[in-house]
């Protein structure tokens, strides 16, 4: 009976870990870093300063919608140059560079990209000045039912 | 070629007001890793490139990957500050062009 | 008891016998579907409904302004385009299925868009799914957005009720018909996806699983598949029978092409 008991309470906290665990603020994982070292570096990343919107679920891989920002005030002298969107688990996981021009008013895009897989895609913003910011968001995606062959 | 486009820029804006441009254009973006139903590799053709240059300056680039959806769909920001011209470029991978020109009134 | 038995069954038998022949068949009506019929948009996530939504953005869109431009454009022999005999075509599409009187059999709008353009604008022939078909197709639907079906005449009732039959016939290696997945388990889940009613009301569609904009009836070739039935053509009487079934089945939806769909 005891034995029971041990086993119901070790699940109950693996349980509530787990979810404990999923509150906590995404963090890069070890594949992911290396792949965006391989684009900037050594240089240290700032995982702040950049908001990444995706569903948190979607129907279908084919098209998600995404928004991204990164926060400045986009004047002459301090403005966003660059973003980098990254999704790891695709085949080619750059999926878009975007470039500003101060007279863009505001470094934020909207557009539809696709998922292979489930997984947190990434994006890393570059000031004029160099300093690098990053912000993340996951997305899961689910398997359609009734679905043609190719073509 | 001339891709079939949609663009969206406000009728006119107020001076320094920031304005959404979103744009729209046909294209399949395959992304040279779907197998057909043979088991070849169906060949990649994506856009590459979308530059908007406003009064004749760049504000906006886009720096197409494979994973962009098909139709790619981008909407992006500029700030108006005179009336003028908003020029939108899309390239291909094999170098072909569509060019739009908008005019953006700005009161 | 078992004196009993046989009267039980002979009145059970009439019973049955008697409801069958006051069930007539009355194929406008919505009976067979849900007691409000639904479309498919309301069984997509929200992503997916607001891609419908903007105006802008929907990409099925594109489709409809190829379709506009197409319209206006001339072609063929006669160099004509759609626009210079008919004068404008909104309000056409909800009289479809309908027959082409010409080769006196029933057709899509899309079939008859095909006749039109090798019979009438002596064009080459078009391909059902073909860009041009789909386009012209797109732009004829869209602008009848918001309108119901017609519904379906008497005249068409002989192929309406082939096409219900097809509705409720099993098919297929796992041997489903579309009754029993679009009436008896509208609202479950079939792997990742929510069971919608099988309405018809947003073609064509834009479908994120093809990325691009099809027809009704490759719609009808997925299900087909999905059931491991030898689907029909695109155009075929089947299917064109099917989709007058499920154009009286819609009422009073209103058409809401080109719609998004996962």
């Amino acid at each position: 009976m005891s034995k029971l008991n041990l086993k119901r309470r070790g699940l109950l906290i693996a349980g509530v870990s787990g979810w404990l665990l999923q509150c906590l603020p995404i963090r890069l994982n070890a594949e992911d870093s290396s792949l965006i070292s391989s684009f900037y570096g050594d240089q240290s990343i700032e995982p702040s300063g950049v908001v990444l919107k995706t569903p948190s679920l979607a129907e279908n891989g084919n098209s998600v919608s995404l928004e991204v920002e990164a926060e400045s005030p986009m004047t002459a002298m301090d403005y966003v140059t660059e973003i980098r969107l990254f999704a790891p688990q695709n085949p080619d996981p750059e999926l878009a560079v975007f470039r500003f021009g101060p007279g863009a008013g505001l470094a934020r895009v909207s557009t539809r990209v696709r998922f292979a897989n489930s997984q947190t895609l990434t994006a890393v913003a570059t000031m004029n000045d160099g300093r690098l910011y990053s912000g993340s968001s996951k997305t899961i995606i689910t398997l359609a039912a009734c679905v043609e062959p190719l073509l | 070629m001339s891709l079939k486009v949609r663009i969206s820029l406000p009728e006119n804006a107020a001076t320094n007001d920031t304005v959404e441009v979103k744009t729209l254009v046909s294209h399949p973006m395959e992304s040279g890793f779907r197998l057909d139903t043979m088991g070849e590799v169906m060949p990649r053709n994506i856009l590459r490139t979308l530059v908007v240059t406003y009064r004749g300056e760049k504000v906006f680039e886009t720096i197409f990957g494979p994973g962009i959806a098909a139709n790619p769909y981008v909407a992006f920001f500029l700030r108006a500050t005179e009336p003028g011209e908003v020029r939108f470029v899309w390239e291909d991978q094999n170098g072909e062009v569509t060019e739009i020109v908008r005019h953006l009134a700005v009161i | 008891m078992n004196r009993c038995r046989p009267i039980l069954f002979w009145l059970f038998a009439l019973l049955q016998l008697v409801s069958h022949a006051l069930a007539e068949p009355n194929p406008n009506a919505s009976s067979n579907a849900s007691p409000s019929p639904k479309q498919g948009y309301d069984y997509q996530s929200a992503d997916v409904q607001s891609l419908q939504d903007d105006v802008f953005s929907n990409p099925g869109m594109l489709w409809v302004d190829e379709g506009r431009e197409l319209f206006d454009q001339a072609a063929g022999a006669n160099d004509q385009s759609c626009r210079d005999c008919h004068n404008q075509l909104s309000g056409v599409a909800v009289h479809y299925p309908q027959i082409n009187s010409r080769i006196d059999k029933l057709v899509s709008l899309t079939g008859q868009v095909q006749i039109c353009r090798e019979t009438h604008q002596k064009a080459a022939p078009i391909a059902y799914e073909s860009r041009t078909a789909l386009a012209l197709t797109a732009y004829l639907f869209h602008l009848s957005r918001g309108e119901p079906f017609q519904p379906v005449p008497e005249s068409l009732h002989p192929d309406l009720l082939q096409g219900r039959d097809y509705y409720h016939q099993r098919k297929g290696q796992l041997n489903l018909s579309c009754a029993q997945c679009h009436e008896q388990n509208v609202g479950q889940y079939l792997r990742g996806d929510l069971v919608s009613q099988g309405q018809s009301t947003g073609y064509p569609i834009y479908r994120l699983e093809w990325q691009a904009l099809g027809s009704l009836h490759r719609r009808f070739r997925a299900c087909d598949i999905g059931v491991r039935a030898e689907p029909f053509g695109l155009g075929s009487d089947a299917y064109t029978r099917l989709e007058l079934y499920l154009r009286s089945r819609s009422q009073p939806l209103p058409i809401s092409a080109p719609a998004v769909r996962k």
